[in-house]
């Protein structure tokens, strides 16, 4: 397989539009903002011309949102050769929303389908498993949409009032009460119905009839792990269906963190959301905020100072390196090195967190990024660590990591071979940052799409041909030694100036129009789709997040492997369950 | 015993518990090899000095709790480096981070799953009071379905505010006496951070 990563050659999409609008004639409008307004009954056709002749083969985002008179889903298309996406737009009934489903078009479609379904309560024709994936089955009313409101907590006046209402609130040491009353619930909680509800989307009935019916014989099994296990990187669950100890079948159940991110998004202001996408991968807290940053940015049509550009570089790259450190050494855990690798690892990632703290004043959340820059410039001793960290320390500590891990016998017997995803699966599947890249896909969005001041930096996108686990790890391996690259030609370009851009405001105005903005953080693309309709909170918030989609891809990829093994698998896509759930 | 000079160990190790500073002082402990002590006293130290946690982590401060272990913060110097898997082998229960609805049931199953005695940190605004997610998905603070001991503000509170936690909680466990657990002392949470 052949694929171009220069983004000159690429062809863009408002070519292709010109060229693609005779071609469907009236199925196809192309509104002001250049998104494709597509007629419901002829989605799949499009979708999959687009594919094949037009080759915008990779879906890399599908939400939807609620207008006062319609639902519209969305979906972003790009080429995997690099270039902007591509928006489609749908529109379905109010009433009675019904939208053909991308599933045979596009196998990444499927979670992000059942996401809106959850969300928004649109039906799309043709999912293989339309059902609820982060709310759990049997719950009441869609929350995203715009007149569900939250029971207990939300009033009509958001987005500062939906607290404590009636302001009648307690501190918790005035509260003396014996262990009955240490656990209370809100007034209409049911506990009852939590339990219940669980139970139906977890509990499975089979027949004896259909268990037996295992090719070989033998007695099918199905084994819950999680969402307490310690493999699971987070609460995350897997139901496998066993036929002795090979998989047949594995159906992840998500959720358990799920707090639902996008609707606090919706009813906090613009740049109240900047703490919480930190605590979305808090892996990757400075690149989620940047994702962020950078898609108000273009809404706004703000311009970055370049002293900033760079800081936000310098920062992200080391969050990358700190990010990978801790996902290479949790996957060894997974094969059975328990901790010791990881006690190297966290060594390395506190110098990285002090730099951190430093600079933003926070280890993990670091709150650091505004529109139009950073919200203070870095104190003058974080050059002179950043250098000497980057010089003398990591590159020695990634390559002491390589030599004593990559090499050994366990590993390799571990991982190579297992859990292989081929590339044209990858991209079908929409997976995206490392787990693409081992399938030999050399697309990064620093690359395909660069943000900030990346294509100023020398560097290189890392694969590996095999798609295994191993290759994972390794493309891991080597994109810290990249991200080393880069940290020392930004430390030594790091201009003065500003790191502010614009005029001074106390209110932002978010000027009406939706923007997709798109970075590559270390778990992949995460994408964050923001629609403005000129007022101080969002109309809609969408976070693409790389973990969730890349998940859809697990099942491909554990079938026929033994149960052990799935814990590697899981462990080498890296998820964040935060990212995960939302 | 390996407790010889109450001054350098205080804080720590904690020698009063177990000998009156006389009989140090007298060095008993080298002499005759005898230590002697109220039971109350020698359960509540044995019970904080191997503390079991689960090995249990919701969201962002589990990052945090990852910390406390390694090298820098190192609780393994409480005995305490053996997260368990199992509930069923643990004695204390770190909620770190947001308790959703769904996890609610699972939650409380793992805590009834745990041997007693066996007690609860809440740590992070999330679990102690549902922090900045106020809606419909969180559980707002897990004393709502589990009783907490002791309850770690920060979002997320730094190891070092673990660590005090975790320090506040075995002054706690060494002051409650054999079944004093089980009143939960007078039925409200430590808060620190
Ligand atoms: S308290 Fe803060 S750091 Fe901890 S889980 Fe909640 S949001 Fe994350």
């Amino acid at each position: 397989m052949t694929i171009q990563t220069d983004v000159e050659t690429a062809v863009l999409p408002a070519e292709r539009a010109a060229r693609a609008a005779t071609r469907f004639g009236e199925k196809v409008r192309v509104d002001d903002e250049g998104a494709w307004v597509v007629e419901a009954a002829s989605l799949p056709e499009v979708a999959r011309a687009l594919r094949d002749d037009f080759a915008l083969d990779y879906l890399i985002n599908l939400t939807c949102v609620d207008w006062p008179d319609r639902f519209e889903t969305v979906y972003h298309m790009a080429s995997i050769q690099g270039g902007p996406p591509l928006c489609l737009k749908v529109a379905a009934d109010k009433a009675k929303p019904i939208v053909p489903s991308l599933t045979g078009v596009f196998a990444g479609a499927d979670f992000q389908e059942r996401e809106v379904y959850d969300m928004f309560g649109v039906r799309f024709a043709g999912h293989p498993n339309l059902r609820r994936i982060l709310m759990w089955e049997g719950f009441a009313g869609y929350p995203l949409r715009k007149d569900w409101r939250e029971a207990y907590y939300e009033d009509d006046n958001k987005p500062l009032k939906s607290r404590w209402p009636e302001g009648d609130f307690f501190f918790g040491e005035d509260k003396i009460a014996d262990w009955d009353d240490n656990i209370k619930y809100p007034s209409g909680y049911q506990a009852e119905g939590v339990e219940s509800s669980r139970a139906d989307d977890n509990i499975v009935v089979l027949d004896a009839d259909e268990l037996h019916r295992a090719p070989s014989g033998s007695e099918r099994l199905i084994v819950n792990m999680g969402p307490q296990h310690p493999s699971t990187h987070g609460v995350f669950q897997m139901r496998l269906t066993l036929d002795g100890e090979t998989v047949v079948d594995l159906q992840p159940v998500m959720g358990y963190m799920h707090r639902n991110h996008e609707k606090i998004g919706e009813r906090n202001l613009w740049l109240g959301n900047m703490p919480f996408t930190d605590r979305l991968d808090y892996l990757a807290q400075l690149g989620n905020e940047w994702g962020y940053a950078l898609t108000v940015e273009k809404l706004m049509g703000l311009e970055v100072p370049e002293r900033a550009e760079y800081i936000r570089v310098i920062l992200a790259e080391l969050n990358r390196i700190q990010s990978h450190f801790w996902s290479i050494t949790f996957l060894l855990n997974d094969i059975g090195a328990f901790f010791t690798p990881m006690m190297y690892a966290i060594e390395e990632r506190e110098l990285i967190l002090d730099l951190f703290e430093m600079a933003t004043g926070s280890r993990l959340m670091c709150n650091y990024m505004r529109f139009g820059g950073l919200a203070y410039d870095l104190p003058e001793e974080f050059l002179t660590m950043a250098q000497t960290l980057v010089d003398d320390r990591l590159e020695r500590a990634i390559d002491e990591m390589d030599a004593y891990l990559s090499g050994n016998e366990i590993v390799l017997e571990r991982m190579q071979g297992v859990g292989v995803l081929p590339p044209d699966m990858a991209i079908n599947f929409s997976t995206s940052g490392p787990v693409l890249r081992a399938s030999g896909v050399p697309y990064d969005v620093r690359r395909a799409e660069p943000y900030g001041v990346y294509d100023r930096f020398d560097w290189d996108v890392v694969t590996r041909p095999e798609g295994d686990v191993f290759a994972r790890y390794m493309v891991r391996v080597g994109e810290m030694r990249q991200s080393l690259r880069i940290l020392k030609q930004a430390l030594r370009d790091l201009p003065g100036g500003e790191i502010m851009g614009g005029k001074k405001a106390w209110q932002i105005r978010v000027p009406a129009g939706q923007a997709y903005g798109r970075v590559e953080n270390p778990r992949g693309e995460l994408g964050f789709y923001c629609v403005s309709d000129g007022k101080a909170n969002p109309y809609r918030y969408h976070v693409k997040s790389p973990c969730f989609v890349n998940l859809t891809a697990l099942a491909e990829m554990t079938k026929g492997h033994k149960v052990a093994d799935t814990v590697a698998i899981l462990g080498s896509i890296d998820i964040v369950l935060g990212e995960v759930d939302r | 015993m390996a407790v010889m000079n109450p001054e350098a160990n205080r804080g720590i190790l904690q020698p009063q518990a177990i000998l009156t500073p006389e009989q140090l002082a007298a060095g008993r402990t080298g002499e005759s090899g005898i230590v002697v002590t109220s039971l109350e006293k020698a359960v509540g130290w044995a019970r904080t000095r191997s503390m079991w946690p689960a090995l249990f982590g919701l969201a962002c401060c589990a990052i945090e709790m990852m910390h406390t272990q390694t090298a820098r913060t190192d609780m393994s110097r409480y005995g305490m480096e053996l997260m368990r898997a199992s509930p069923r082998q643990s004695d204390l229960i770190i909620v770190a981070g947001r308790l959703s609805r769904k996890m609610a049931p699972v939650i409380r199953k793992i805590y009834d799953q745990m041997p007693e005695p066996k007690w609860v940190i809440s740590m992070g605004d999330c679990a102690s009071c549902g922090g900045v997610f106020n809606n419909y998905a969180l559980v707002q603070g897990c004393d709502e379905v589990i009783p907490v001991d002791v309850y770690v503000a920060g979002c997320p509170p730094r190891p070092e505010a673990l660590m005090h936690g975790i320090l506040k909680l075995h002054e706690k466990v060494r002051a409650e006496g054999i079944d004093g657990w089980n009143d939960r002392g007078g039925g409200f949470g430590i808060t620190v951070g």
